[in-house]
């Protein structure tokens, strides 16, 4: 059987948890953690039929990406999933920048579906695959 | 043991200024007053992710090496680059941004704040409308109405609430944080009944009424301020909101310009605006047009979705056309502690606010060309300078994947995730803490930035760091003319 996807709206934003990772260091802990989630709508995990804190693989035109997913605190916003500023968000938001230099960070077409079987790839791990290049001190 | 008072926080562009640091042996042991994010830097920023020796990819791998050594490294790299990125400064002082001017020019380089990511959209706007403002001080003791839109402080400017606007205690406005307290009594109670409501009625499934209000909450007929947050998804901001409004993704600006036709008396045909009954609409444009000192915040939630520019458009549209009613200003909620600095130096010294393209000598400005992600786009940067920002981090995939395959060149305290990928790395000092300098805050009043702690032996401020590599690229390039 085919795995279950789901089409959503992609945003992506800041939380108060990316804002004190950033603040200890980008190469913390803390901020590693704070950004390779997707808040996701508990009804949209249960649509999924998965659990929070499974990792997710979202993708859109521009890429796909492994990140953790955790029921989001605020709901219900469903079809709409949200994933905080970083690298991982990175891979999967459209570039275009419509002529007038912004690329466009929220409201991206995406899809979700479970990936209990892949792993979130480190910092180190997700810049050796999108760029090849990376060390570290 | 010392106490030092009146610090100026380096995060966000709230600038808060009342942090009281206590210093014990040169370290920073004690923070008052400040946020998760302030006392997160202020007593996490010397941690093992701290760069204290210059290095430099020999081999590929990342090797300390020597602060004239890099500087020379740095300089030769710029020097020999015929369109160098210069990209940052917004979390810099002002005066480093003078001096990275001044080496922009000196390169033939394009050089771009970080407000291209952020507010850019806001400022090509601002530049075609106008934007009706004013100090937060003046929010602080008059606004009482605030409308917060596609922005949350409560994560992102975490004091701003308190601080300036619906919490803080102004000498005509009060502060309204009692009537919250209430709220979240009631809310808890209310959560509570209907939780057991669910679960005896309903066995256990989710309710549509809880989250559509049948009617307009009792707080919007209270006294005294209000706060209004209109955003995609419910945020903690929204929480703790008067009234909230869910908007559908991309569609801000149907919902602004449905304001715009409310508040000119205007009929609307359609029972619902972007996901929004018009009798919610209806309400909060009654607020506006009632209140005596209104004030819109904005933030990236307008900027970063479909329509951008267009939707600030609407929103200082709509600002204006409430002012035919009442009196209201409106306000970009901007990210870091000295964006607005950044803009308002390159500005001073260049006549553009971001995007400023020197390769032909003099100044261009023309965002979506000289803008650095279009820059990346179309490849055809060939090094690249990158000061107090991490565009890894921030910028999409495939504009970063460019940015890394130059020769690349990182100034900053921390290693983040364009250090990473850097060809030479240059640790500098944490301006606000361990360096002086100045910064503007969101409403564009500048305030000291304190040195409180010596910095690292070795390690140089921003401007120091930038001024040699002037001063070594100015060197290499007088060299190059005598030569030939």
């Amino acid at each position: 059987m085919d795995k279950p996807k789901l089409r959503v709206t992609l945003l992506t934003g800041r939380t108060i948890e990316q804002g004190v990772g950033k603040e200890r260091g980008k190469s913390s802990k803390e901020y590693v953690e704070s950004v390779s989630v997707c808040y996701m709508d508990p009804g949209d995990l249960k649509r999924l039929n998965m659990k929070e804190k499974t990792n997710v693989m979202v993708s859109t035109d521009y890429g796909s990406v492994v990140v953790k997913a955790l029921k989001s605190l605020r709901a219900p916003h469903q079809g709409v999933i949200f994933i905080p500023y970083g690298p991982w968000a990175n891979v999967i938001v459209n570039p275009e920048t419509n002529g007038i230099g912004m690329p466009s960070f929220k409201g991206i077409p995406a899809e979700v579906e479970p990936a209990p079987d892949k792993p979130i790839l480190s910092l180190e791990e997700l810049f050796s695959r999108e760029f090849g290049k990376g060390g570290s001190k | 043991m010392t106490v030092v008072k009146a610090v100026t926080c380096p995060i966000c562009g709230s600038l808060c200024d009342d942090i009281e640091l206590t210093v014990e042996n040169g370290r920073i042991v004690k923070v008052k007053n400040g946020c998760a994010m302030c006392e997160s830097k202020f007593l996490g920023y010397n941690s093992e992710h701290r760069l204290l020796k210059p290095l430099i990819r020999k081999n590929g791998e990342l090797v300390k090496t020597s602060l004239k050594e890099a500087v020379g490294r740095a300089a030769g790299i710029l020097a020999e680059a015929n369109y160098p990125i210069l990209y940052g400064w917004s979390s810099t002082s002002c005066e480093a941004i003078s001096v990275g001017l001044e080496l922009a020019e000196e390169v033939g380089g394009v050089i771009d704040n970080t407000s291209v990511v952020c507010h850019g959209p806001s400022i090509l706007s601002i530049q075609e409308i106008g934007i009706p403002s004013c100090t937060l001080g003046q929010i602080r003791h008059r606004a009482d109405l605030v409308v917060y839109w596609g922005s949350n402080p409560w994560s992102a400017h975490p004091r701003h609430i308190e601080r300036y606007t619906a919490f803080s205690e102004g000498r005509f406005e009060k502060s309204a944080w009692r009537g919250y307290l209430n709220n979240i009594k009631a809310s808890i109670v209310r959560k509570k009944i209907e939780s057991v409501i669910r679960r005896v009625f309903f066995k256990g499934k989710p309710s549509a009424s809880a989250y559509i209000r049948k009617e307009p909450p009792s707080t919007l007929f209270k006294e005294g301020r209000k706060l209004v947050v209109i955003d995609v998804r419910k945020t903690r901001s929204a929480e703790i909101a008067d009234y909230f409004i869910q908007v559908e993704p991309n569609k801000d600006y149907e919902l602004l310009q449905a304001f715009r036709a409310l508040i000119r008396d205007q009929e609307i045909d359609v029972d619902t605006v972007a996901g929004v009954p018009v009798e919610y609409l209806e309400e909060i444009a009654d607020l506006m047009i009632k209140c005596d000192f209104g004030v819109l915040f904005f933030g990236l939630g307008l900027t970063m979705s479909s329509g951008k520019l267009r939707n600030i458009d609407a929103a200082l549209s709509l600002v204006r056309d409430l002012n035919m009613r009442t009196k209201f200003v409106i306000m970009p909620m901007r990210g870091h502690f000295n964006v607005t600095g950044a803009n308002t130096v390159f500005t001073w010294q260049t006549g553009y606010p971001y995007a400023v393209d020197f390769s032909l000598g003099y100044p261009q400005y023309n965002p979506g060309e000289t803008s650095v992600v279009d820059v990346l786009l179309r490849k055809e940067s060939d090094a690249a300078l990158i000061i107090a920002s991490d565009p890894i981090a921030n910028f999409p995939k495939t504009a970063a994947e460019h940015l890394v395959k130059n020769p690349l060149i990182v100034i900053d305290p921390h290693m983040n995730a364009t250090a990473q990928m850097a060809d030479v790395i240059l640790p500098s000092a944490f301006v606000g803490i361990e360096t002086s300098g100045t910064a503007y805050r969101m409403d564009h009043v500048p305030l000291p930035l304190k040195k409180v702690v010596d910095p690292p032996r070795g390690v140089l401020s921003d401007e120091e760091i930038l001024r040699r590599i002037l001063a070594e690229v100015r060197r290499i390039k007088k060299k190059r003319t005598v030569a030939s």
